[in-house]
């Protein structure tokens, strides 16, 4: 296949993917001088022609047709809770929802932006120090190679051209009320104010802060005033208009790539987009140890060659580490012998939740709402509780983030009551605004079991074999998810609904119903090359002019979700090159 | 562009300009000053279809009267201006006449041109030598018989035309005479913020006092309250032809394309210039009284305005800065001529995307969702509400726009 592409004239760097890390890194080269040419596999998307207000509100169309998904036709995965079973193919997405076109899947996210905490970056020294090695069996949870204070100055990057709102719970070291004071310290506080709050997360921070807790605005990417950004594009303020999670935003309120990088990226004349552009593989000399650039395939079905200086990949965490295997960069990942690094240390979210019914007294307007509207705690996120004892580690961020209560698929019900008939509406019309839910976003720390590999049976278009999930939940993982929707039912209580339905996460993990997109890791940084794939520079161990950018470098997953940190890692990277990489070109960065 | 600059002093070094053969540092001068020129402007908004060589012409113009083309100008010899004399150019940029005596019409805005200075005529003319020749026919008549014969426009003239550089006014700054310069002459604002008579000449009583043309209403850009730019500061005046967006407002329609390809890269001072200029124009007068909130029309107004409009222009109009227009207190909104407002409910429109602001954010059409009496009874709204005050819009108008835009 690959040698019948033709050979394009070379450019100094490819982006393969136009999503948030892809559209940073290729804004922050671009801006350096450097030719950049991005490729994105779906279509260009643009807000004022794609997410029209006047069409964006279409729950028929993005959550049960799905139209920002990636199609299971052009890729899909296969899956398989262990090793004992052959996997089977994804033919309709379930538990998560991979992105397609330019913004990838930033355009139909929820936009909650925390950063990760100090003691991640350093998760298996941490608590192998505060509770043995033996709290760690079974798992392999390990450090990030890179420290909260070499993170802090991307975050922040990323929270400016995001336009994050939110309250700084911790500015240097000074804890600030009404912020989280779980976070790390942080220079400055964010660049917008948070939001207003609806009924729901209001009434969950009072009996929240009644219990001791200490509730703060969720740190949104939807902004709270009319916001520019140093790329001098703008958003608009959030609307609450409930059309969020699995859309476009129409307001230019929820930051993405398409709202706040690609406007002022295209316009760069020393950048090119290429869209419907497939990449096949990356690359290499006959060393192995030089990307000499990548091969795509197009629209019309042409294959070519574009040779580079650089390659970044910065796709979803699939196709980053599907290419990586496709195009034989490292050693794959061997769950028997515990060798090779390629598809290593895969992990998910661990998504709990607790509903609350109120027969009386409680009207929640549920449709007013977006992705990344509400308040959270975080006394039993990750570390920030005492485990001794437990038999667990990890835990989540608690939450009520009320998405708009869109007609179709928001129909809660109680428990036992009939699936359709007149029961059925008489008690959707009870508790369509009678309810309300806390989530408890946890943590899913990786394990040996737990990994990335090329199916051995189901292919692309392409002919190319299709990425194979192993994943199931661990017993560390079962065990603090009983704890944390335990710990979150009691909030509930305290609400005094007349019925609370608590759901922690259980086994076996299956594709039947929306989870979480938070699929990360598969091609992880560290300090040590028998571990991860890139350094704290997202530069490919032996493959210096090669980056891999995006979740599929967190080792593990606490209990956050991830943009802000992918954000962040883009950032990193790109100032690497800058600074680093482009001084010694073709050489590993040793700082 | 820098490119350009560097293949066009190569090239004239063999370009002779009959008795002014220019070369060296001053040719590099010169043609830096043209390009400038040609900018202010906007040659190529007529003279460059996108995508095509640099001024090849063929850009499709519609007038009241007909379709015209904007020619080409680059120096091929047999199909563009590569035989012209500077005379010749003169002539045409002075007075609308072209080489061999053959009258242009208006669409080609001599009628501003002529105000431009000889000298500067001169620079943009040694920078047209300079652009890549291309063989490229363009037939820039398609008037309909009668209007199609040239020597009409003998006549036109003697009626509407006063051919004559600007002179500056002794009174007034060296910075108003430079914004009335740049204003009257290259920007030729009035082709579209002027008033049209019926024989589509300017009516010069009314200088900038908003126009109409093909559907657009061209507000009034005077430094008249309430329908002009009295409430913009002049710093408001600069960023919007920078930037395309202030806090008022974000260029869109034909105005998006002036800033697109022509103010965005004007000089500051001469943006400033321009913004003191139009600041001292117009004349203030009475405003009047608004529709009151009461009635019928203005409550059905207001209901739509708060379900399909409040979400991007806010409750009480003010919008967002360089994202949503502000409805209240805006000069188009106050516009006696609704025409641009129906349009724009209709069919949507798109802002300007810039260097400096490069969103580019959009209106979407309300054609297939608001009937004739509902875009009439939310315009009426927002025409009669937060310090607001004009004319009733009627079904009848906004059916009128709606059957012209369906036919396009």
């Amino acid at each position: 296949m690959t040698t019948q592409a033709k050979k394009l004239p070379g450019t100094d760097v490819v982006v393969v993917g136009l999503g948030w890390a892809g559209s940073i890194v290729a804004k922050e080269l671009a801006d350096a001088g450097l030719r950049v040419i991005g490729f994105e596999r779906g279509a260009w998307r643009d807000t004022a022609s794609d997410f029209n207000i006047a069409s964006a509100a279409d729950e028929l169309r993005y959550v049960q047709r799905q139209e920002l998904m990636l199609r299971t036709r052009q890729n899909t995965c296969t899956l398989r809770n262990n090793v004992t079973q052959t996997a089977l193919p994804m033919r309709t997405w379930g538990s998560f929802h991979p992105g397609n076109g330019t913004g990838g899947a930033g355009n139909h996210w929820a936009g909650i932006t925390f950063r990760f905490q100090p003691d991640e970056f350093h998760l298996k020294s941490h608590l192998e120090d505060r509770y043995g090695k033996q709290a760690l069996e079974g798992l392999s949870v390990q450090d990030w190679g890179t420290t909260w204070e070499e993170m802090e100055p991307f975050y922040d990057a990323f929270e400016r051209v995001a336009g994050i709102s939110g309250k700084a719970g911790n500015i240097g070291g000074t804890l600030i009320e009404g912020g989280n004071p779980f976070e790390g310290p942080r220079r400055r506080d964010y660049p917008n104010p948070p939001t207003q709050q609806t009924f729901a997360p209001t009434l969950f921070a009072e009996a929240a802060r009644n219990l001791g807790y200490k509730p703060f605005p969720v740190p949104s990417a939807l902004a709270s005033q009319g916001y520019t950004n140093s790329y001098g594009v703008t958003m608009g303020p959030c609307t609450f208009c409930g059309f969020c999670t699995n859309y476009g935003c129409a307001n230019y309120s929820k930051a993405s790539a398409i709202v706040n990088v690609l406007p002022a990226l295209i316009r760069m004349p020393n950048f090119t987009a290429k869209t419907h552009c497939e990449v096949l593989e990356v690359r290499k000399d006959s060393s192995g140890k030089r990307a000499t650039g990548i091969v795509y395939v197009d629209a019309n079905g042409q294959t070519w060659e574009q040779p580079a200086e650089i390659v970044v990949v910065a796709a979803f965490t699939f196709e980053n580490v599907r290419l990586m295997l496709l195009s034989g960069i490292g050693e794959p990942y061997d769950p028997v012998s515990n060798t090779g690094t390629t598809g290593r240390n895969y992990a998910y979210q661990t998504a709990n939740n607790v509903q609350l019914f109120f027969d009386e007294g409680k009207n929640f307007n549920p449709f007013i709402g977006g992705g990344a509207i509400g308040m959270g705690i975080d006394e039993f996120n990750n570390d920030n509780f005492d485990h001794s004892g437990l038999g667990f580690v990890g835990g989540g961020s608690t939450r009520v983030t009320p998405i708009g209560a869109a007609p179709i698929a928001s129909r809660p019900v109680p428990p036992g009551t009939p699936r359709w008939g007149s029961q059925w509406k008489k008690t959707t019309a009870q508790y369509y605004s009678a309810s309300m839910s806390i989530g408890c976003e946890a943590s899913n720390y990786s394990s040996r079991t737990n990994y990335l590999s090329l199916d051995p049976t189901y292919k692309d278009p392409h002919g190319r074999p299709l990425l194979r999930i192993t994943f199931d939940f661990t017993e560390n993982d079962l065990r603090m998810a009983q704890y944390v929707t335990g710990k979150t039912a009691e909030i509930a209580r305290a609400l005094n609904p007349s019925l609370v339905v608590e759901s922690p996460r259980k086994a076996p993990w299956n594709n039947t119903s929306y989870q979480s997109s938070h699929v990360v890791g598969g091609f992880v940084m560290g300090a040590d090359p028998a571990t991860s794939s890139v350094n704290k520079h997202l530069q490919v161990w032996d493959v210096p002019n090669l980056f891999v950018v995006g979740a599929s470098a967190f080792p593990q997953n606490p209990g956050y979700n991830p943009t802000g940190t992918v954000g962040a890692l883009a950032f990193k990277a790109a100032h690497a090159i800058r600074t680093l990489y482009l001084k010694r070109p073709g050489e590993m960065i040793s700082v | 562009m820098k490119a350009l600059i560097l293949s066009s002093v190569a090239l004239l070094g063999s370009v002779s300009l009959g008795a002014h053969a220019i070369g060296g540092q001053d040719s590099y001068e010169l043609v830096s000053k043209g390009r400038y020129i040609a900018t202010l402007g906007d040659c190529t908004a007529c003279h460059t279809v996108p995508g095509q060589p640099l001024f090849s012409g063929g850009v499709s113009i519609d007038t009241p009267f007909g379709k015209l083309v904007g020619a080409n100008i680059t120096p091929d010899t047999t199909t563009g201006i590569g035989r012209w004399s500077f005379e010749d150019f003169q002539n045409t940029m002075a007075r609308g006449h072209a080489r061999n005596g053959k009258r242009l019409y208006p669409a080609m805005p001599y009628t501003a041109y002529t105000k431009v200075s000889r000298e500067d005529n001169y620079a943009l003319w040694a920078y047209l030598r300079t652009i890549e020749p291309v063989h490229h026919k363009v037939e820039t008549n398609q008037l309909p018989f009668p209007l199609s014969v040239r020597l009409n426009m003998s006549v036109w003239n003697l009626l509407n035309f006063s051919e004559g550089e600007y002179q500056p006014k002794a009174d007034k700054s060296a910075q108003w005479n430079r914004g009335a310069y740049l204003v009257q002459g290259l920007g030729h604002c009035g082709t579209c913020h002027t008033p049209k008579s019926l024989l589509g000449g300017d009516n010069d009583s009314a200088f900038l006092r908003g126009g109409a043309l093909g559907g657009v209403t061209a507000p009034d850009i005077t430094g008249t309250d309430h329908v002009g730019l009295g409430a913009w500061s002049e710093d408001d005046i600069v960023e919007y032809l920078k930037t395309g967006a202030n806090r008022y407002d974000i260029a869109s329609g034909p105005m998006a394309e002036a800033v697109e390809h022509s103010t965005q890269f004007w000089h500051d001072q001469d943006l400033r210039a321009v913004a003191v200029y139009l600041k001292d124009l117009g004349e203030q007068h009475e405003r009047p009284e608004p529709l009151a909130a009461e009635q019928p029309v203005m409550s059905v107004g207001r209901a739509i305005y708060e379900d399909r409009c409040s979400g991007c222009h806010t409750p009480n109009g003010e919008g967002i800065a360089k994202l949503f227009p502000k409805l209240a207190n805006a000069p188009l909104v106050n516009a006696d001529d609704p025409t641009s407002l129906i349009g724009v409910v209709l069919a949507g429109s798109r802002a300007v995307s810039t260097e400096a602001a490069p969103t580019g954010p959009a209106m979407p059409a309300f054609a297939w969702n608001l009937k004739d009496d509902q875009v009439a009874a939310v315009l009426t709204y927002i025409r009669n509400t937060w310090g607001n005050a004009a004319s009733e819009v009627t079904a009848s108008e906004v059916g009128k726009r709606r059957d012209a835009l369906m036919k396009q």
